[in-house]
C-alpha cells in the first residue's frame, strides 16, 4: 500500500492508501468526535457527528471522516464553523433521546449544545447500531437488529436467537453509549421469560 | 413465436404483421390503466365484448385494452380509431349504443364527447382536445394504441427497431456518443447526465456490469413510471438493451414495487415476449450481444428508490442508502459498475436512437432537452399525466392543459418534485418549467409529481403533511434526517395546533440546514425543501398560525370556528339537523347558534348551509362573536315568507 500525505487542522499527516480520514487523524493523535465508530466495524456513517470540512480542486464540502477516504493532498479541517454548527444540533437532537449520557453530554459542553432545546423522545437509543453490527460482524449472531424504518426505527432482540446467545455474551453492553440497550434486552427477556430456553445454560 | 435471428428478420416480421392489419377496419381502445381500472374500464371492457358478440361484430371490429391515456379524470375512455373519436367517463350502459351507433351506424354520440368547459363545444377527435393539444407526446404518447400485453402491437408502431440500428448499424461508443448528445438527464429525481453516467460506467474497468431500471416510483400522487410501465413495458425494455449494450453490460433489474401490480405483470409479460422473440437472451439478433433482466420487485419503501439504497435492496438487504462517497456507476450493485435509470430515462433512450439526437434537442430547454411526463394532481380540473417539452411555462401547465382550478378558486402554489420538492406559489406561474429553473425556485424536477393547491390550502398544514411522510419513509439510519424530521414534525404540528412559539421559523431553518449539509442521503438532503420554499414565499402564514393564532387559509382545525350569521340564518333547521355533535340550538323559527363547546369543527355545517344563504362562515384568528339575546333569535313568520 502506498503512503499517502494529506493536511489535517495545518498538520501534514501521513496515511496508507485506503484508511478513511478519520484513521489517518487519529493515527496522528488528532481527536475527531465519533458515536456510531467502532475500529473492529465496517463503517456506518449514521451518526454524522464525524463530519470534518475537506478542500477538493478549490471546493470546500462537508463529508464525514468516517466513510470520506484520505488522498493525497487533501486539505482536511475537523473544526470550523459550519462544523460545530452541524455537530452542535446533531447532539442537541440526540440529547432528546438521552439527556443523561456521559457521552452525549462531554460533548454537548465542547460544542455548547443544550439538552432542552428539542421536546423530549420517549426512547434512549440514539441509533448508533453498534449493538446490531457487533452482533452481526464480530459474534455473527445476528441476535439483535433494527426494526421498522424512518422514526418508528428501534433495535430489537430477536427472542429465537437472543435466549441462546446472549445470556452468556452480552458483549454489546459496554459499546451502548445511553444504556437503551440494556432496556432492550431485559424488555426481551421479560417478554419470553415463560420460556425455559431463555436463561442460563443447563447442565446437561 | 419464431426467434428473430437479424435485423431484416425483425422488419420482415413487422411487415408480416402490418399486413395483417387493415388500417381502416375500425377499433376501439379502451383505456386499461390503474386509473381507469379503478373507475370502471374493466366492466366496460367486459360489456363491450358482450355486446359486439350479441350484435355480430365480432370480425368487423377490433377492441384494444390499451395501457393508461392521461385524462384520468375523464376515465374511463374509449377512442375509436381511425376515425379517432373520443368518448370519455364511459359506463357499460352506453356500450350497446357506442356499438350500434358509432360502430354500425358510423353515427357521432354528442352526449358522449368531451365538452370544452370555456367554449362549450363538443369535441370530436381525442387530440383536439385542450388536454392532449397542449401536450407533446413524445414517450406517453403510445400509450394509448397499444395493448400492452401484445409484442405484435409495439412491433407494428416500430417497436426494436431502435435496438436493431444500435447492434447493427452502431458501435457501443457510437450509442453512447449519441446518448449524449443529446444531453438526456435523469428523470428520476436528480437530472444527473444519462450519457456520463453510462460513460463513468463504460470506463469501469470491471467486466461484469449492471443496468437497472428504478420503478420505485412513491410520490403521493405520483404514478407516471407506473403508467408508462403498465401501459408500454416494451419502449423500456428496448432502452434498458441499448443502454446494456453500450455500457456493456449483460445483466439488467428491473425493481418495481410490489403496489404495482399491474405494471409487475405486464413487465413480466412483455420480458416473456422479447425473449421468445430473441431481443433478450444470446446474441440478440444476431449480434452476439447478449442480455438478461429480472424483475424485483420492492417491498415499498420510499427511500428505495434513493439509488445506493434500491441496490442494496437487489442484494438482500434492507433497502438502506450506503454512506460511501463513490458513484454507484463505478461500484454499484454487489460492488460493480451499475447504471441505474428512472422508467421515464429509459423509454427515451429508443427515440434518441431512432430519431438522434439532433432531432431530441430541439425540444426543451438549454440546459434540460426533450419532454418530461408530470402527474398533475390535487386541485386541478384535469387530473392525469401530461407530456410537455422542457421550459413549458407552469401557467400552460396548469391553465391550458390541467384546465384551471375547479371551483373557481384561486390557485395558490404547486408542488413540484414530490414530498421532499417545494412549493411554487402564484407569483412564479410564468416560470419555465426545467430542472435547473426549478431547483432555482427552491423546488426540484423529482420524478415530476405536480401537486396543485388552492386558496383553501394552509401551506403550514401541507407541509406538515409531506414531513409526516417523510418521517414514515426516511430509511431512518442517520440523525439529521430521521431525528431532525422528527423535531421537524413535532414544530410543525405544534404551529397549526396553535401552539406555535417564536422562534419556530428559525430553528425549522436550522434544522433544515443541518438536514442539508449534514444528511446521508439525497433523501435527507432534500427532505427540508417543502419547509424552506414555504417559508420564502409564504412566511406570513407561518407567522399568522404563530403570532395570531391564525390560519389564514382557514383549514387548521384547531385555530378556526364555525360561526353562524344570525343576520343570515333563516332558521331553516338544515345544519342542525346534519350536525353529528348536537353541538346547534335553534328551532324552526329560531335562529341557529353554534355551542363551541361541542362543536367538533367537522364542517358539516358549512358544507350543509345553502348557498343562497350563506350563513355560516368560518372564523380564525378572533373570538367568536357572542350569540345574540335570546328573544331576538325569533324570526318573525312574515318575515320568512319574505
Amino acid at each position: 500500500m502506498s503512503e499517502i500525505i494529506l493536511q489535517i487542522d495545518g498538520r501534514e499527516v501521513k496515511a496508507r492508501e485506503g484508511m478513511t480520514i478519520l484513521e489517518a487523524a487519529q493515527g496522528a493523535g488528532i481527536f475527531i468526535p465519533t458515536l456510531c465508530h467502532h475500529e473492529k466495524l465496517e463503517p456506518y456513517g449514521a451518526c454524522r457527528i464525524c463530519i470534518v470540512e475537506v478542500k477538493v480542486g478549490g471546493w470546500t464540502r462537508l463529508v464525514v471522516s468516517c466513510v470520506y477516504l484520505a488522498e493525497e493532498n487533501l486539505v482536511v479541517r475537523t473544526r470550523s464553523e459550519k462544523v460545530d454548527r452541524n455537530r452542535k444540533t446533531i447532539l442537541e437532537l440526540l440529547l432528546a433521546h438521552a439527556p443523561d449520557s456521559p457521552k452525549l453530554q462531554d460533548l454537548a459542553q465542547e460544542y455548547g449544545a443544550d439538552k432542552d432545546r428539542f421536546e423530549k423522545v420517549a426512547s434512549f437509543c440514539i441509533h448508533c447500531g453498534l449493538c446490531v453490527r457487533y452482533c452481526a460482524e464480530v459474534k455473527k449472531k445476528n441476535a439483535v437488529g433494527f426494526v421498522d424504518r424512518g422514526i418508528r426505527k428501534e433495535i430489537s432482540f430477536i427472542p429465537e436467537i437472543a435466549s441462546k446467545e446472549c445470556w452468556d455474551c452480552k458483549e454489546c453492553f459496554p459499546l451502548c453509549p445511553t444504556s437503551a440497550l440494556q432496556a432492550a434486552y431485559v424488555l426481551t427477556e421479560a417478554l419470553t421469560s415463560s420460556s425455559p430456553s431463555f436463561g442460563p445454560a443447563l447442565e446437561e | 413465436m419464431v426467434r428473430i435471428k437479424s435485423p431484416a428478420e425483425l422488419e420482415e416480421l413487422r411487415k408480416g404483421i402490418l399486413s395483417k392489419r387493415d388500417p381502416n377496419k375500425p377499433c376501439i381502445t379502451l383505456c386499461s390503466g390503474s386509473a381507469c381500472l379503478a373507475s370502471g374500464s374493466g366492466e366496460v371492457a367486459a360489456s363491450l365484448e358482450e355486446e359486439i358478440k350479441k350484435q355480430g361484430l365480432r370480425d368487423e371490429v377490433d377492441v384494444r385494452k390499451t395501457g393508461c391515456h392521461g385524462f384520468c379524470e375523464r376515465g374511463p375512455i374509449i377512442v375509436i380509431h381511425p376515425e379517432e373519436i373520443g368518448y370519455f367517463q364511459i359506463e357499460p350502459k352506453a356500450v350497446p349504443e357506442i356499438v350500434s351507433q358509432t360502430i354500425k351506424e358510423k353515427k357521432v354520440i354528442e352526449r358522449l364527447l368531451y365538452t370544452d368547459p370555456s367554449t362549450n363545444e363538443k369535441i370530436i377527435h381525442e387530440s383536439e382536445i385542450p388536454f392532449y393539444k397542449n401536450q407533446e407526446r413524445l414517450v406517453f404518447g403510445s400509450n394509448g394504441s397499444i395493448d400492452p400485453t401484445s409484442i405484435d402491437d409495439y412491433l407494428a408502431i416500430g417497436g426494436y427497431s431502435a435496438l436493431a440500428k444500435a447492434l447493427s448499424g452502431m458501435t457501443p461508443e457510437q450509442v453512447l456518443k449519441e446518448v449524449k448528445k443529446s444531453n438526456l438527464r435523469g428523470r428520476g429525481g436528480g437530472g444527473f447526465p444519462t450519457g456520463r453516467k453510462w460513460e463513468g460506467s463504460r470506463n469501469a474497468p470491471d467486466e461484469i456490469k449492471y443496468v437497472i431500471v428504478n420503478a420505485d416510483e412513491g410520490d403521493p400522487g405520483a404514478y407516471m413510471n407506473r403508467s408508462t410501465l403498465e401501459g408500454n413495458p416494451h419502449s423500456v425494455l428496448e432502452g434498458l438493451i441499448i443502454g446494456a449494450y453500450a455500457i456493456g453490460a449483460h445483466e439488467g433489474y428491473i425493481y418495481v414495487r410490489q403496489e404495482y401490480p399491474l405494471a409487475v405483470e405486464n413487465v413480466g409479460i412483455a420480458i416473456k415476449q422479447a425473449e421468445e422473440y430473441g431481443f433478450l437472451g444470446k446474441n440478440i439478433l444476431g449480434s452476439g450481444f447478449d442480455f438478461t433482466v429480472k424483475v424485483h420487485q420492492g417491498a415499498g419503501a420510499f427511500v428505495s428508490g434513493e439509488s445506493t439504497a434500491l441496490m442494496t435492496a437487489l442484494e438482500g438487504r434492507v433497502g438502506e442508502p450506503r454512506p460511501k462517497y463513490i458513484r454507484s456507476n463505478i461500484k454499484g450493485l454487489w460492488n460493480r459498475p451499475s447504471v441505474l435509470n428512472n422508467v421515464e430515462t429509459w423509454a427515451n433512450v429508443p427515440l434518441i436512437i431512432n430519431k438522434g439526437a439532433g432531432w431530441f434537442i430541439q425540444f426543451g430547454t438549454e440546459g434540460s432537452k426533450g419532454t418530461k411526463i408530470f402527474s398533475l394532481v390535487g386541485k386541478i380540473n384535469n387530473t392525469g399525466l401530461v407530456e410537455v417539452p422542457m421550459g413549458t411555462p407552469l401557467k400552460d401547465i396548469i391553465y391550458k392543459i390541467g384546465g384551471g382550478i375547479p371551483g373557481g378558486k384561486r390557485f395558490k402554489a404547486v408542488q413540484t418534485g414530490g414530498p421532499s420538492g417545494g412549493c411554487i406559489p402564484a407569483e412564479l406561474l410564468d416560470l419555465e418549467v426545467d430542472f435547473d429553473e426549478l431547483t432555482k425556485a427552491g423546488s426540484m424536477m423529482g420524478s415530476g409529481g405536480m401537486i396543485v393547491m388552492d386558496e383553501d390550502t394552509c401551506m403550514v398544514d401541507v407541509v406538515r403533511y409531506f414531513i409526516n411522510f417523510l418521517t414514515d419513509e426516511s430509511g431512518g439510519k442517520c440523525v439529521p434526517c430521521r431525528e431532525g424530521l422528527r423535531q421537524m414534525y413535532k414544530i410543525l404540528t405544534n404551529i397549526t395546533e396553535g401552539k406555535g412559539r417564536e422562534g419556530d421559523i428559525e430553528l425549522l431553518e436550522e434544522l433544515s440546514e443541518t438536514a442539508i449539509e449534514a444528511s446521508l442521503c439525497a433523501l435527507g438532503k432534500s427532505a427540508p425543501n417543502p419547509i424552506l420554499s414555504t417559508i420564502r414565499y409564504f412566511r406570513d402564514e407561518y407567522e399568522a398560525h404563530i403570532k395570531e393564532k391564525k390560519c389564514p387559509a382557514l383549514s387548521c382545525k384547531e385555530l378556526i370556528s364555525y360561526y353562524i350569521d344570525p343576520d343570515k340564518c333563516q332558521a331553516c333547521m338544515i345544519c342542525l339537523r346534519k350536525c353529528p355533535a348536537e353541538a346547534i340550538d335553534g328551532g324552526k323559527k329560531k335562529i341557529h347558534i353554534i355551542d363551541q363547546e361541542k362543536c367538533t369543527k367537522c364542517g358539516t355545517c358549512f358544507e350543509a348551509c345553502p348557498p343562497r344563504f350563506g350563513a355560516v362562515q368560518k372564523i380564525s384568528g378572533e373570538p367568536v362573536p357572542l350569540p345574540i339575546p335570546e328573544e331576538a333569535r325569533i324570526i318573525a313568520r312574515e318575515n320568512k315568507e319574505r
